[in-house]
């Protein structure tokens, strides 16, 4: 029982308690089925406060952890291991904290196997905790490849035209990398002896030029999941056929998977390595910069552009993360939780135009501001942050992410060059939000079919609330979130030895 | 008969009572006009053996001299091949009454063939494998063609037949080349004189042949084209059982003789191996994505199982990781026994008389209507496609490791490749049953929906255990040699 009530085994099995309720209500239940899941996650976020509580920053360890034998494979000891440090904690707070977010989106647009969508949320949520928790190589490869079943699921039932297309791409893509991590992570196991990632640190001693195979064996997970350009295509596809609770999961959380990854097991794993190819990491993160925001400005798709922008905001992630100082990779940290907040309420605003107009295409709109005056300060406010402007989250992250990189210009990248461009991309995002929020709200009202749209309901605004506190917290006042992650990170960047 | 004691018979009196049961139900069945009283002592039968077979573990004998081994390979493939024929009779329970070939015999032929795998798993003499397996084929010959009036049933049974044949001569041919340059067929004897032998040319082509025979029968390209018409045109429950106990008894023999008589052979061997495995991945899992008959899909899913099967058996002559690689081969096809069957049972209650139900077309619509079946389905796709937690995951996690520790690491990722593809066409089964709209009737009937829950059960369940099994699987090993 002790074990059971675990902090952390709480908080990844709390959404699978929902699910097993789920299956016991008939499908008429739909209203039934929203409150249980809604319920269920908000449980799960309760419990992840409570974990956050007990969380002790200058602790640079695992923390709460659970590290018990799951099964032993022939020779090989699989372990029951999660486990949180600074590296995780932001994330796990953002998976539980989206998750409700997401499933009050719903309420309205999800009408058909309601029981079915929430039960298929709850299963993902539940994936993406034990990812973000699991110390285990093995543990961490089940939860990794589990969150492709239910998020196949939602696009391939509920999204758009194209569903089935987009479903088959995205799992095929997303297995195409991961079974090439998998036989890395069996070349860990065979000659390491072990999947438990701190042991796996400690133990080290991985010759270089192996060093630099595993290390693209992993990436090539990690990278696809991002996505960082050139393995990006499957993501414009999935987010425009997703339905909105699947699109804000997607970007808010399910991408953060990649960096994530490549931030517990690429960096610390094979550091030489790391060091050896950060150029590449940079390089390929600066031209996803550049071409992302190239590519948003030209889209007709409202939702299309903004999942063009994450291409060029995860860049900016990646940037920081390979710059592998503490600004670089504490920014990259910061900014994997802005662009979730961000462009997890951009995908929630789009829904609910989509909700009311059935379409997305920006010359459908036009003056907005005139019949949605809430609606269109919000979509300000929250496009302002993706841009990065001062005062709101996306600036801190950015700022501290070029800081980073700048810093590395003169360490592991070689050139401030790469901090240069990025900052370019910075003008771009600029140009192609601004470009998109001038043809929906500004201008004359021109197409008669918005005359009477009505302005946002209540339901809609608390959904959005508690984002644009915290777009407004972080962009005031990083420091608490800073503060949590910073011992780990210096901790992480010293044992790289540089 | 000197020599011979009734320790023998009680070493291997699994078999010996499968046999003599089979018998029993023949007379029973001649005489009696009650098709359920057969059903019922066939599956007393299965269980009586099962229990046998239990008490069995951890015996480590020669029986007959040296004819036959009994050890824990042995009953590790006895277990599965039993447990196999139970699995069956709950498909064919209801099927055989609908589609009517409700006759007692079927029973009968089953337990001899399964008494031929088991047979098969056991056999330390070339002569006892060959015997074997005629037993494990001949009464699939018949299964295969059991379907009244209906002749693509005929034509299965007879395809199978004459291929079968054809590959049981090559066996033949192969043991007396064998025979001709060791002047043995017993296993341990050959390995014996393989150093000393005056025509090492013999022995090679010998154990090639016996190579292509063992690869008809497990269905390896480019001895596979029998396959998807025999699949295809056979009954289906018949069709399930052939995929899984042939195979199993097809690699029971094939890795107890390679390795306990070719060891020194290896490296000859191990390019042509490879070229097998490469063409089985590729040309199963290409063939398979073109399908759009389910029975034709699973029939090029069963040939690339064989091929992964077979990536295992590549490090046989390396000293330190065959006891791995066999460890791996046994998960891997109770992995496959499990979840083939599973999905064989799905296939089966969507299945309609004179072979309609079973396009993919068919199947559109499942999820919305049959929520139940239609999960169990997925969770069969995903493990015959390898995503975790089930237990084809772990036969592949298990699979690649062994590839990569004999230092085969292009050919783990051809293999991971192969999965991906692989991925492909299971998914478009899943997209048919959830993403499409449609209105599928399903036969819904207490045996064959035991059948599929204890089988979607193993699949996830047997995943956890993979501990223990694993640790059965590679101790059976350690009595190999």
């Amino acid at each position: 029982m002790d074990f059971i009530l675990r902090e952390l085994n709480l908080v990844t099995f709390s959404p699978l308690v929902g699910v097993l309720v789920l299956l016991f209500l008939k499908k008429e239940q739909k209203n039934a089925a929203r409150w249980i899941a809604l319920v269920t996650s908000l449980v799960t976020f309760g419990i992840s406060l409570v974990v956050l509580a007990q969380f002790d920053a200058a602790n640079t360890g695992l923390q709460m952890e659970i590290n018990e034998t799951w099964f032993t494979f022939g020779d090989w000891e699989i372990k029951y291991a999660l486990g949180v440090d600074g590296l995780s904690i932001l994330l796990l707070l953002l998976t539980t904290f989206l998750t409700p977010i997401s499933l009050l989106s719903t309420w309205s647009a999800v009408e058909d196997r309601v029981r079915d969508f929430n039960l298929f949320f709850l299963l993902l949520e539940f994936g993406m905790i034990g990812v973000f928790l699991a110390q285990d190589l093995f543990l961490f490869y089940v939860f990794w490849e589990f969150t492709l079943v239910p998020m196949y699921f939602l696009i391939g039932i509920w999204g758009g035209a194209q569903r089935m297309y987009a479903a088959i791409k995205f799992f095929l893509y997303t297995m195409a990398g991961s079974i090439l991590m998998l036989l890395a992570i069996l070349w860990l196991g065979n000659t390491q002896g072990t999947f438990y990632v701190p042991e796996l640190i400690l133990k080290g001693g991985i010759p270089e030029n192996i060093q630099t195979w595993l290390f693209f064996a992993f990436a090539a997970a990690f990278a696809i999941k991002v996505p960082m350009w050139p393995l990006h295509s499957w993501l414009p596809d999935a987010h425009v056929q997703a339905p909105t609770a699947g699109s804000v999961i997607l970007a808010g959380v399910l991408l953060k998977m990649g960096t994530y990854g490549f931030l517990r097991f690429n960096i610390p794993l094979f550091p030489e390595a790391a060091k050896e190819w950060a150029w590449l990491m940079a390089l390929l993160a600066v031209i996803g910069i550049l071409y992302g925001a190239a590519v948003s400005y030209w889209q007709k798709d409202v939702k299309k552009l903004v999942a063009y922008s994450s291409v060029s905001h995860l860049g900016f992630v990646m940037l920081g993360l390979f710059a592998l100082n503490p600004q670089g990779i504490e920014g990259g940290i910061l900014q994997m939780i802005n662009h979730g907040l961000s462009t997890g309420a951009l995908f929630l605003l789009i829904g609910m135009i989509y909700e009311r107009r059935h379409t997305r295409e920006f010359d459908e709109f036009g003056g907005l501001w005139k019949v949605m005056p809430v609606y269109a300060v919000l979509t300000l406010i929250v496009s302002l942050s993706s841009m990065g402007l001062p005062g709101l989250n996306g600036f801190v992250g950015e700022f501290t992410i070029l800081l980073g990189a700048w810093g590395a210009g003169e360490g592991v990248l070689g050139t401030p060059l790469y901090a240069a461009f990025a900052a370019a991309g910075v003008i771009l995002a600029a140009i192609y939000i601004l470009y998109m929020f001038g043809r929906m709200f500004l201008g004359p009202l021109t197409n008669e079919k918005n005359e009477n749209l009505k302005d946002l309901s209540w339901r809609e605004i608390i959904t959005l609330v508690p984002l644009l506190v915290l777009i407004f917290w972080i962009g005031l006042y990083p420091k608490p979130f800073f503060d949590l992650i910073a011992p780990t990170v210096e901790h992480l960047v010293a044992t790289l030895g540089m | 008969m000197t020599g011979y004691s009734i320790e023998d018979i009680l070493n291997i009196l699994p078999i010996v009572f499968v046999v003599v049961w089979a018998m029993v139900l023949l007379v029973v069945e001649a005489f009696s006009k009650r098709r359920g009283l057969v059903i019922v002592l066939a599956v007393l039968g299965l269980v009586a053996a099962l229990v046998l077979t239990v008490m069995h573990i951890g015996t480590e004998a020669s029986v007959f001299k040296t004819m036959m081994t009994v050890d824990g390979y042995a009953v590790f493939i006895w277990v599965l091949v039993l447990a196999s024929g139970l699995l069956t009779i709950g498909l064919s329970y209801d099927y055989a009454k609908r589609m009517g070939w409700a006759r007692g015999e079927v029973y009968v032929l089953m337990l001899f063939s399964i008494a031929g795998a088991m047979l098969m798993a056991s056999a330390a003499n070339l002569i006892v494998v060959f015997l074997a397996l005629e037993l494990l084929s001949i009464p699939l010959y018949i299964l295969a063609a059991i379907a009244p009036n209906d002749a693509s049933s005929e034509e299965a049974g007879l395809k199978y037949f004459l291929l079968g044949a054809f590959s049981g001569g090559f066996i033949l041919y192969g043991i007396a080349m064998v025979y001709g340059a060791t002047g043995s067929t017993n296993l341990l004897a050959v390995v014996e004189a393989a150093g000393s032998t005056q025509s090492p040319l013999y022995m090679l082509v010998g154990a090639a042949m016996i190579l292509i025979g063992l690869g008809f029968k497990v269905a390896v390209v480019p001895f596979h084209m029998w396959t998807p018409d025999v699949y295809q045109g056979s009954p289906t429950p018949v069709t399930a059982f052939m995929a899984v106990v042939a195979k199993a008894g097809g690699f029971a023999a094939l890795l107890r003789v390679f390795i306990s008589a070719f060891p020194a052979l290896s490296d000859d061997l191990v390019p042509v191996l490879a070229a097998i495995v490469i063409l089985t991945l590729v040309i199963g899992n290409i063939a398979a994505v073109a399908q759009k008959n389910i029975k034709r899909m699973l029939a090029y899913s069963s040939i690339s199982h064989a091929g992964f099967i077979m990536m295992a058996f590549i490090t046989y002559g390396q000293a330190d990781v065959y006891a791995d690689a066999v460890a791996a081969v046994l998960y891997y096809l109770l992995a496959f026994a499990v979840t083939s069957f599973g999905s064989w049972a799905v296939v089966i209650a969507l299945e309609k008389a004179e072979g309609k139900g079973l396009e993919l077309d068919d199947y559109n619509g499942l999820g919305k209507k049959y929520p139940m079946l239609s999960a169990a389905m997925l969770v069969f796709m995903l493990s015959f496609a390898g995503v975790p937690p089930t237990l084809g995951f772990g036969g592949k996690f298990y699979l690649f490791r062994t590839v990569l520790q004999g230092g085969y690491a292009w050919l783990a990722v051809i293999g991971v490749l192969a999965s991906l593809v692989s991925a492909y066409y299971y998914l478009r089964v899943v997209i048919h049953m959830y993403f499409e709209e449609g209105d599928p009737t399903v036969r819904s009937e207490p045996v064959l929906n035991l059948v599929t829950a204890v089988t979607v059960v193993g699949t996830l369940a047997l995943f956890f255990l993979s501990g223990p099994i694993l640790a059965w699987a590679a101790q059976s090993v350690l009595a190999l040699m």
